[in-house]
């Protein structure tokens, strides 16, 4: 008996083996969603022959599933769509160094681990937005002066369990230290116009309706409103609002990455760098450009129209692995000062 | 049993077995809840001191109000289309049910499009009147409000079907004694029908409120911080799964609150109706005014829950159909399918076995385990894959080191990333919905019928076949199609849990939906609705025509004298 099994279980290891051995392929955990990722893997597929494997779900959830199947984790690449979470990769030991001329080249050093564990893809902006009419840019400065009384209930944001909020303010953290973000933000939470609800572009809708004056948001939100059908009400809404850039007399305006990096156990390690490769190639850049009108990360790629009209910016240029470890203080702060 | 000694009925292999599987089946939770021992001193004291006084207000007054808008819609249109006759009932009977194929998190989505600040109705309002913000008030939709009315628009079908079910077993002639004893139309609902169907009624919204309290996208969307998105913001967000852990035991006192109570209420009223029935129901010849009260309760009720919803679906769905409906869409629609029927089949199995391991061994270990089984109802999803997770990793990595170490080979993962797992995690969240209905059918089945069929000469399997199938198959049927609806509409656990380059519809309406693509998104959302309408058409049905089918049964099954309540 105890024969038997051990063969069974031999035969199915063959078996299991060589279908996960099966050349080419490369698996990937993706917090980006499918509709945003998918086209650049049939793309790479296209091009290099090698199958791609994907899994979609939360940043969190996922690097929990990358942690718990340790050094047996079919997956080669971790993707997020942003930096703090590649960080908390790096610190619970899934990611593994990766040396790449292409790469380096490729991603300017604050978009990048400085031991190249995880890489920059594409660059989002939370910027201040604006409704043409009711503000004026002049009376604009930092994110740090939006906590004065005078935009008391005119400012429209989601939630602090959004992770691009947790960023925004690991980022202030970084620059202004725990004691001023705290008293920064409870004046910004008074100023809130209603309960933090909904996502990014229904800020910018509350914004553009007038149930608020200011909004904050990924551009990327804005400019899909403003390649809506014409006419329509994400259209108008858009139309209605402006983007002002902080802190440009500063450290310049946060921004975030979308990125990845080589998991560890990556059992087709080459085939992911490949697909890192690609995913800076020109070809791919221009694609998160005109896609999703995000910022491509490789200086010299074009923006796309949508974002150009929203103006050239000085981007805040702390090391994006500050997000990562000012997370869980940026959380608490955030629910001291009671943004829910 | 009393004629065998405790400790023989404990040990009894059958009973040994039920322990076990119904373990199994609650390991994910009790393994999340073990992280409670991790140190989470500092975090925890964070919570307690911030946000924890929130969440708990949010998930009590979140269930309160769910509680009443469920019990007083379901309860309400159970009643009407039971017992009295008016325009439409028949129709209605099975279109009150429609609500529950449209998961919560998409009715939030549909509403707030139409009703927030910006959507069409507000925007009409301020242009045909030229208000501005300050000039009116509107309810807000993303709101607890806004919660509860949500969760009571597609919760309320339970405590409907449950409270239908145990109306249609009423004897219409305990009815009749009360009214001919002196009661009012009124006070023979509220001092017969009702107290005699509570235990289905409390079944029916200790689901309701199970699901509320797991709800992640819903409150989320809404930005009402409960629980659950406390748990996913402390795990994820403080990075800390111990004070998560704690969170979701603080989670489960509510839920074992919730068990309690139902435990309580069935054991202070067990009733068996013995008896026939030998005319339909619709007592009550409602006329005119009362009759149009009935039927405009009736059609608001599906109109909010159902109808209003679904023509939203339908208009984004018509503008972006063309480009969401390829090859591809269908390999998701039959991934859900299948997934959702395999999972729906596996839980009735396992129901039955363990209801019944309960009913013949109904010792203390064996009544814990079963009820333990049934717990992961109210957890949510993210918790249950977690707990799935982690077992099946440290199964799969103990393999493969072995086989390393003695053979030099590695096996890889086996379980892990696999459907098994994926199923498993659902049998955890959704055993409790097989697990109650088949009971439920079990209870009917008295012990006197069981003692009847023997002293007449039947085996146990005789029995089994003769009696209890037949009485337990509307039971069954709505056991697996609960499951089955619930799967095609779960989340978290799908997303996380499942193998590359699986989807299925709720992956895709959720990925383009938090994309905040809502008009995308309808094609993939409106399936799920359609595909969850088939079952609970045919559940409306089997409902409507049971009655009648239970009625010749019972004539034909070995019966005892009637005798009137036990218990």
């Amino acid at each position: 008996m105890p024969r038997l099994i051990i063969f069974g279980l031999t035969v199915l290891t063959l078996i299991l083996g060589t279908a996960a051995q099966a050349n080419s392929v490369v698996n990937i955990y993706s917090a980006r969603n499918e509709a945003l990722i998918k086209p650049l893997l049939d793309k790479f597929t296209e091009k290099t022959g090698i199958q791609t494997h994907l899994v979609t779900a939360g940043a969190g959830p996922l690097l929990e599933r990358l942690r718990r199947e340790g050094r047996n984790s079919p997956a080669d690449l971790f993707i997020t769509v942003d930096a703090g979470r590649l960080h908390e990769a790096k610190e619970a030991g899934v990611l593994q160094p990766v040396e790449s001329a292409t790469l380096d080249a490729a991603v300017p050093a604050p978009y990048r681990d400085p031991q190249g564990l995880w890489f920059g893809l594409s660059l989002r902006a939370r910027p201040i937005m604006y409704a043409r009419g009711r503000v004026q840019s002049d009376e604009l400065s930092t994110y740090e002066a939006l906590a004065d009384p005078r935009w008391r209930g005119r400012i429209c944001i989601r939630s602090s369990s959004n992770i691009y909020n947790q960023s925004l303010v690991a980022s202030i953290v970084a620059a202004d230290g725990e004691t001023a973000t705290l008293d920064w933000l409870k004046g910004f939470v008074k100023n809130f116009a209603r309960k933090p609800a909904g996502g990014d572009r229904d800020q910018l809708r509350a914004a553009a309706a007038g149930e608020c004056d200011i909004a904050i948001a990924n551009t990327y939100y804005l400019a899909r409103m403003h390649t809506a059908e014409p006419g329509s009400p994400d259209h108008q809404a858009a139309k209605a609002l402006e983007v002002f850039w902080p802190n440009q007399n500063g450290r310049g305006a946060h921004v975030n990455v979308s990125g990845a990096g080589v998991t560890t156990a990556a059992p087709n390690r080459d085939n992911a760098i490949r697909l890192l490769e690609f995913l800076v190639t020109d070809e791919a850049q221009a694609w998160y450009a005109e896609v999703n009108n995000e910022y491509p990360v490789k200086p010299g790629v074009p923006w796309s129209e949508t974002v150009r009209e929203m103006g050239r910016f000085k981007a805040d240029e702390l090391n994006l692995s500050a997000l990562g470890s000012n997370n869980s203080l940026a959380v608490k702060l955030m629910d001291e000062a009671g943004w829910q | 049993m009393s004629n065998r000694s405790a400790l023989t009925d404990q040990i009894h292999p059958r009973a040994l077995s039920v322990v076990l599987v119904a373990t199994l089946v609650s390991l994910p939770v009790i393994v999340v809840l073990s992280f409670v021992f991790h140190p989470a001193g500092e975090v925890w004291r964070h919570l307690a001191h911030t946000v924890l006084p929130l969440y708990v207000r949010n998930s009590v007054v979140l269930m309160l109000g769910v509680a009443v808008g469920t019990l007083g819609l379901g309860v309400t249109t159970a009643w009407l289309t039971t017992m009295c006759t008016f325009p439409g009932r028949r129709a209605f009977e099975w279109v009150l049910l429609l609500p529950l194929a449209i998961p919560a998190y998409i009715i939030a989505y549909t509403y707030t499009g139409m009703l927030d600040f910006a959507g069409p109705v507000q925007t009409f309002l301020r242009e045909s009147f030229t208000w501005s913000r300050d000039d009116y008030w509107f309810p807000e939709i993303r709101s607890l409000g806004g919660a509860i009315v949500m969760f009571s628009l597609v919760l309320y079908p339970y405590v409907y079907l449950l409270a239908r079910s145990a109306f249609l077993e009423q004897s219409p002639y305990a009815i009749d004694v009360s009214r001919t004893l002196g009661c009012s139309t009124w006070s023979s609902f509220f001092r017969v029908s009702l107290p005699a169907a509570r235990p289905a009624i409390i079944a029916g919204l200790s689901l309701a409120l199970m699901e509320t309290l797991a709800d992640f996208g819903t409150v989320q969307y809404f930005g009402v911080p409960t629980f659950t998105t406390g748990i996913f913001r402390t795990w994820f967000g403080l990075g800390d799964s111990g004070a998560a852990a704690q969170l979701a035991v603080v989670l489960l006192t509510f839920v074992f609150i919730l068990l309690a109570a139902e435990r309580w209420s069935r054991k202070r009223a067990s009733f068996y109706h013995v008896g026939n029935r030998s005319r339909p129901l619709g007592i009550y010849q409602l006329t005119s005014g009362k009759a149009w009260l009935a039927f405009s309760v009736c059609t608001v009720t599906v109109a909010f829950g159902f109808l209003v919803p679904a023509v939203q679906l339908s208009v984004w769905a018509l503008k972006t159909a063309a480009e969401m409906v390829d090859a591809s869409f269908f390999k998701l629609l039959a991934n859900t399918l299948g997934l959702a029927a395999a999972t729906a089949f596996i839980a009735v199995l396992l129901a039955l076995y363990l209801a019944y391991g309960r009913r013949a061994h109904g010792t203390v270990p064996v009544r814990i385990a079963v009820r333990l089984a049934g717990m992961g109802y109210a957890v949510p999803g993210i918790v249950i894959a977690l707990g799935v997770m982690l077992p099946f990793a440290w199964l799969d990595n103990a393999v493969d080191g072995w086989l390393r170490s003695h053979f030099n080979v590695s096996s890889g993962l086996l379980l892990s990333g696999t459907l098994v797992a994926l199923m498993l995690a659902y049998q955890v969240r959704f055993l409790a919905l097989s697990l109650q209905t088949v009971e439920s059918g079990l209870a009917k089945i008295t012990p006197v019928i069981d003692e009847a069929g023997r002293s007449l000469g039947c085996k146990a399997s005789e029995l089994a076949r003769r009696v209890h199938v037949p009485m337990l198959r509307g039971s069954l049927l709505t056991a697996a199609l609960l499951v089955f609806v619930d799967v095609m509409k779960e989340l978290p656990a799908t997303l996380v849990l499942r193998p590359f380059d699986f989807n299925t519809l709720a992956v895709r309406a959720y990925e383009l939906a938090t994309d905040e693509r809502l008009e995308d998104a309808s094609t993939a959302a409106l399936s799920i609705v359609a595909a969850g309408l088939v079952p609970v058409i045919v559940l409306s049905l089997s409902i409507a025509r049971s009655r009648y089918r239970e009625t010749l049964e019972i004539r034909y099954a070995p019966l005892p004298n009637p005798v009137g309540q036990q218990g």
